[in-house]
């Protein structure tokens, strides 16, 4: 029973994010594009010290050995919806959207973000400590302001909120402006127009009167939008839609557009890279599952990379409320296409920068999280092996420099359904 | 078997017209004869080459591993399987593939999938999978709905190493309808990927599906409860239905009744769509109230809690590695679920249900045997591939054909560029029925689909 006893372990070593922790001997995966090698890493007061294989042992520190395992900076889910949801499909437990809502802008997903859904506990337990979180499903193509957030097991769960603002174009978008892509651009430009308004005199503008589109308060939340102090993330997938985004920087120069999905930004990943906007894609996308995605390939995002596109890989519109722990083998995926003839993939070292400190870097917080370089938040994972391989497991999780405890409801089910058949008393009493 | 084959009836290619009364001279009237195979099969396996993959790691699909092995096919067949081949024994004029480094494995089956009759793009013109206007469809086959046109046979096939799968009806219904089997080869029609001689299957659904959908509309049914009424009222009704086609006769032909009589005759393998342990148990109940057997419980996310129950049933699970939560059914799906089934001795598979989990069933069983040998459960690599061809070959009545590299069988095989549970391993070259379908560095060997041809992104690696 020794997942048992390991659990027990967790327990006895109640964390204590002051002590000085230096995981020694491990192959270091850094997380910022480097290629991994043999070395130490030292953190304190839940920041990194110091990772790589230079670095001395404190004097004082609690060493944990690492050898023949790899060590690195927790996974970073570069577009999720964790946290918002118990079950998906019990409505009650599920915050994800509010196609309901008057409201749409000003939308923030921190407030629903639920650090006790078993989907973060089992994230955690998958290594990934940190997720990008967006709502989903308004009633308009503005969707709302997502959240930053670990995946600790505390009740603080937010590292950052109103992190962005998120908003469908393409046919989701065009679905939600009254049917058209032409009229999720009116809509678009309307509402930044607004924005600018209420910016100009907040006192002056109406935004109360029957004849509003947009609620006050959404016209508030865009201002930031407008101005460029909070980034815009933008689903879009088709070549032809990805072109007209990038045609918005004309107007609103000031726009920190990113683009999500982009199923086919191979197609034009010479101007995505020339205009500078970052991209989260889906690793994977190969089907042409709809018509804005006629031309998806899992070589996408290795084109798009080769092009010169800054990269991290997300879970859009895909089991986005709970399988973050798959971006590992996303991440894989696409290093297992470097040896497919005529297929586009990526190195190990920049697949894993997608998982880690290109999402990061992409939502501006990448002097705080996605790496174990100095002075980030210690968010350390001990993996058995390459964290990218099917069969390697997370043995060890810090967050914020403090040890995670990687039981699940998941475990403790397993647990208990490990001998056949009932025991002496139900299955009840086994715990 | 306990149930009395009706003669004929429903056997694939036994019949060829209607005929309500076969005069047998015996002056009992014979049991009823129609068609059985009314829509059949002309798959014809494409020409290939003698070939022979040589140094090359095997897993036989049966549990065997073979290091620098051989393994020779011809006309469509496996010949032999073995160990390094003396170059005397090399059949002359054979193609021989150097494999150093590389695996070869039988194709992968995929138990259930919706390819075709759920296909990219998926559109409502598209959505094909569930006639669900009443909860018991018996009557219809989702090879009336199958696009053959569905570009993602192609991503299966490349990147999935997918030779043959089950296309089924959605689990809306309580009576889904026919499944059909499929070879992964495009044609022009349905027929023409219709895997030769496969039995059909009937697709049965439990739990929140049915009941939500219909209760919605403030019809039975709405509870659990009321799935198991509508269900048993409905055996009773097959098992009159089938009476009366024992004993011949002038009987109204019911189409759905047909399949349903298909199934208590044996020849028709209910594929039951269950997530619970404990509706599971009731559903053996049912069968055994109504004289059928389940072949195979599908998605199965509580097989754990029951593998004792379902290895004494003879029932196979085909169970996702890591899905779970989407539903309040599917709360209770653990990652060891598909080594605790086959550790307990019950039979399991890994299936997709997906167009793209259907490209990765060798990465989904690499997860779940890592899973497994965490806690103790030490499957070795060439026995967990049986999870992945023999397991649903035999679940779908095609074990005798394909699903193993065995002299005789359908040469159904994957040439992988390296260890298959590895993340960064992919397909390189796949043959199905001995002609090769793809090979990676050909993309002359690589199908486009009519939907795909003339647009962006026509033939690129995928």
């Amino acid at each position: 029973m020794k997942h048992v006893l390991l659990a027990c372990a967790v327990l006895i070593a109640t964390p204590v994010a002051a002590e000085t922790v230096a995981i020694t001997g491990g192959m270091v995966a850094i997380g910022d594009g480097s290629a991994p090698a043999q070395g130490t890493v030292v953190i304190r007061d839940g920041r990194i010290v110091a990772a790589g294989s230079s670095v001395a042992v404190p004097a004082g520190a609690r060493t944990v050995d690492a050898i023949g395992k790899w060590v690195s900076t927790g996974i970073v889910a570069g577009f999720s919806r964790l946290g918002l949801v118990g079950v998906d499909a019990v409505d009650e437990t599920n915050d994800t959207g509010a196609g309901k809502s008057v409201f749409s802008a000003s939308i923030d997903v921190a407030s629903a973000i639920n650090p006790r859904v078993p989907a973060i506990a089992v994230s955690r337990a998958a290594g990934v400590t940190r997720a990008i979180v967006a709502p989903d499903g308004g009633g308009t193509m503005f969707v709302g302001e997502g959240a930053i957030i670990d995946t600790g097991n505390d009740p603080d769960a937010i590292t950052k909120a109103r992190a962005f603002q998120f908003v469908e174009f393409g046919e989701a978008g065009a679905g939600r402006s009254g049917g058209s892509r032409a009229a999720s651009q009116a809509f678009f430009r309307n509402a930044l127009d607004e924005a600018r308004d209420y910016a100009r005199n907040p006192a002056a503008y109406d935004g109360r009167s029957k004849d509003s589109i947009l609620m006050r308060r959404d016209v508030a939340a865009l201002v930031p939008v407008m101005q460029g102090k909070m980034p815009l993330y933008i689903h879009v997938e088709s070549g032809p839609d990805i072109l007209q985004m990038l045609a918005l920087k004309k107007d609103y120069p000031a726009l920190r557009i990113v683009l999500v999905g982009v199923a086919e930004g191979w197609t034009v990943a010479r101007q995505i890279a020339a205009a500078g906007v970052p991209v989260i894609a889906s690793a994977l996308n190969d089907l042409p599952a709809s018509f804005e995605q006629l031309a998806a390939t899992q070589s996408n995002v290795g084109r798009m990379k080769a092009a010169g596109v800054m990269l991290a890989i997300g879970m859009i519109d895909d089991n986005d409320t709970r399988q973050a722990q798959q971006t590992p083998q996303m991440a894989g995926n696409l290093v297992a296409l470097t040896r497919v003839p005529g297929a586009t993939g990526l190195s190990w070292a920049d697949a894993f920068a997608a998982i880690t400190s290109k999402p990061a870097e992409i939502a501006g917080l990448d002097d705080q999280i996605g790496s174990l370089r100095p002075g980030r938040r210690a968010d350390v994972v001990i993996w058995s092996g390459d964290p990218l391989e099917l069969a390697t497991a997370v043995e060890k999780v810090w967050i914020d420099g403090v040890e995670q405890d990687l039981t699940t409801r998941q475990t403790r089910l397993r647990d208990r359904y490990l001998k056949v058949g009932e025991g002496a008393l139900p299955k009840a009493y086994e715990r | 078997m306990r149930f009395v084959l009706v003669a004929g009836l429903l056997l694939a290619g036994c019949a060829t017209t209607s005929a309500p009364k076969v005069a047998t001279g015996s002056g009992k009237p014979a049991p009823v004869k129609w068609n059985a195979d009314p829509f059949p099969s002309t798959y014809k396996a494409y020409p290939g080459v003698p070939t022979l993959i040589r140094n090359v790691t095997i897993y036989d699909g049966e549990g065997g591993r073979i290091e620098n092995g051989s393994v020779l096919f011809a006309d469509g067949k496996i010949t032999s399987v073995g160990g390094a081949m003396a170059d005397s024994d090399v059949p002359a004029g054979a193609t021989v593939i150097d494999g150093t480094g590389k695996w070869v494995t039988p194709g992968i089956i995929d138990i259930h999938s919706h390819l075709g009759d759920y296909p990219s793009p998926q559109v409502a013109a598209h959505s094909d999978g569930n006639e669900a206007t009443g909860p018991v469809r018996a009557e219809v086959w989702a090879e009336h709905s199958v696009w053959p046109q569905d570009p993602g046979f192609s991503r299966a096939l490349v990147n999935g190493g997918i030779t043959s799968l089950q296309i089924l009806p959605g689990s809306a219904n309580l009576f889904g309808g026919r499944s059909v089997v499929l070879k992964n080869v495009y044609a022009r029609t349905m027929q023409g990927m219709k895997f030769p001689g496969a039995p059909y299957g009937l697709k049965m659904a439990c739990g929140e599906n049915p009941k939500r959908v219909y209760g919605s509309r403030n019809q039975m049914p709405s509870t659990r409860m009321g799935n198991i009424a509508v269900d048993r009222q409905t055996w009773a009704k097959a098992v009159e239905y089938k009476k009366k086609l024992d004993k011949g006769g002038d009987i109204t032909r019911d189409i759905a009744m047909d399949t349903l009589a298909g199934v208590l005759a044996g020849d028709i393998l209910v594929q039951n769509h269950c997530y619970r342990a404990d509706e599971m148990a009731i559903v053996i109940d049912m069968a055994k109230e109504f004289g059928y057997k389940v072949s195979t419980f599908h998605h199965a996310v509580e097989s754990y809690k029951i593998a004792d129950l379902l290895k004494a049933n003879g029932i196979c699970s085909a169970m996702w590695s890591d899905w779970w939560g989407f539903k309040m059914e599917s709360y209770d799906a653990i990652n060891e679920n598909i080594p605790l089934v086959h550790n307990a001795g019950a039979c399991a598979i890994v299936h997709s249900d997906d167009p793209n989990g259907i490209q990765r069933l060798n990465q989904e069983a690499a997860k779940a045997l890592a899973d497994g040998r965490r806690i103790g459960i030490n499957v070795s690599d060439e026995v967990a591939w049986t999870w992945l061809s023999y397991n649903p070959a035999k679940a779908m009545g095609i074990a005798d054909k394909t699903g193993s590299l065995k002299p005789g069988k359908m040469a159904d095989v994957v040439l992988w560029n390296g260890n298959p549970f590895g993340i960064y391993t992919r397909p390189e070259r796949v043959w199905i029925d001995g002609a090769m379908m793809y090979d990676a560095n050909d993309p002359k060997r690589r199908p486009v689909s009519d939907f795909e041809l003339g647009q962006t992104g026509e033939g690129d690696v995928k």
